[in-house]
């Protein structure tokens, strides 16, 4: 018997399941390059910005992360930093640790990591700014 | 041949015409594809820069939190930072940093469907090479003269 021309690339298992695309396939890899543009100018104003006044004082260092217009700029540099770290890292360990629970142990302990020291920046930001 | 254990393998195993299992190479084939490549080389870079600037970041957050902390915390980032291992650890940092920008936005182009002959790849690397050069002692002579 000659099966029905198969018009969509999904098995008719997976369409009387509703399992298939939650359209948000994408939404990891989307994120790296939107994350990843948003660094671009944050990141050579932060590398910039401290190789031009290296050896500050710690008065100096906390009056110039409380000035509003840096502190606005490193808060938002310390997410997308984050952000970016994670998804990358996981990637990586995707890729590369074995076996199965490794991989997710791992995974869950970097986006952990991650978020922490966001928390820990974050706050040391505005601690000194408001 | 033996049951698989990992998923992945089951991507590696074909039949030969006879019906004999058989374990097929993965894409990259290691043992025939030269590594050394500047385009794989490059690659691999890409994402081993990434995992250094993962700990430049953590870096970051020292120095910050140490800032917010008090002068004593300050002065311990800042006695680090000036150390040997310091230095050469943000020497390391800067380097990684720029080569993973610049062959980030060389990424960002591929994405876009630019620059996919070979010719351009070649000439793209190499100016990720010399950029990263380039901008990492442009970064540490800013750095020694504001010091």
């Amino acid at each position: 018997m000659e099966s029905p021309r198969q018009t969509t690339l999904r098995t008719p298992l997976g369409r009387v399941r509703g399992s298939g695309s939650a359209k948000s396939g994408t939404h990891h890899w989307w994120m790296q390059r939107v994350t990843s543009l948003a660094l671009l100018p944050l990141t050579i104003w932060f590398i910039v910005s401290l190789a031009t006044s290296a050896g500050m004082t710690h008065l100096e260092a906390a009056a110039w992360i409380g000035h509003p217009v840096n502190a606005v700029l490193l808060l938002a540099l310390i997410g997308l930093t984050f952000h970016h770290t994670a998804s990358g890292l996981q990637v990586v360990l995707e890729d590369y640790a074995k076996p199965e629970w490794v991989k997710i142990t791992s995974i869950l302990a970097v986006k952990a990591i991650c978020a922490l020291l966001a928390l820990a920046a974050a706050l040391a930001v505005l601690r000194l700014a408001v | 041949m033996s049951s698989t254990q990992d998923a992945n393998d089951a991507t590696m195993l074909g039949r030969r015409t006879d019906g004999t299992q058989v374990r097929r190479p993965l894409s990259p084939h290691l043992q025939v594809y030269d590594m050394m490549q500047m385009t794989s080389a490059l690659s691999i870079t890409h994402r081993a820069t990434g995992i250094a600037w993962s700990f430049g970041a953590a870096l970051m957050v020292w120095w910050l939190v140490a800032a917010a902390s008090g002068p004593a915390a300050f002065g311990w980032v800042q006695w680090f930072l000036g150390s040997f291992i310091g230095i050469l650890v943000l020497m390391g940092v800067t380097a990684a940093a720029w080569f993973h920008t610049l062959a980030g936005v060389r990424h960002l182009f591929w994405d876009a469907g630019y620059g996919y002959d070979i010719q351009t790849t070649y000439k793209s690397g190499r100016a990720v090479l010399i950029g990263t050069a380039v901008l990492t002692a442009l970064t540490w002579l800013a750095l020694l003269i504001s010091w």
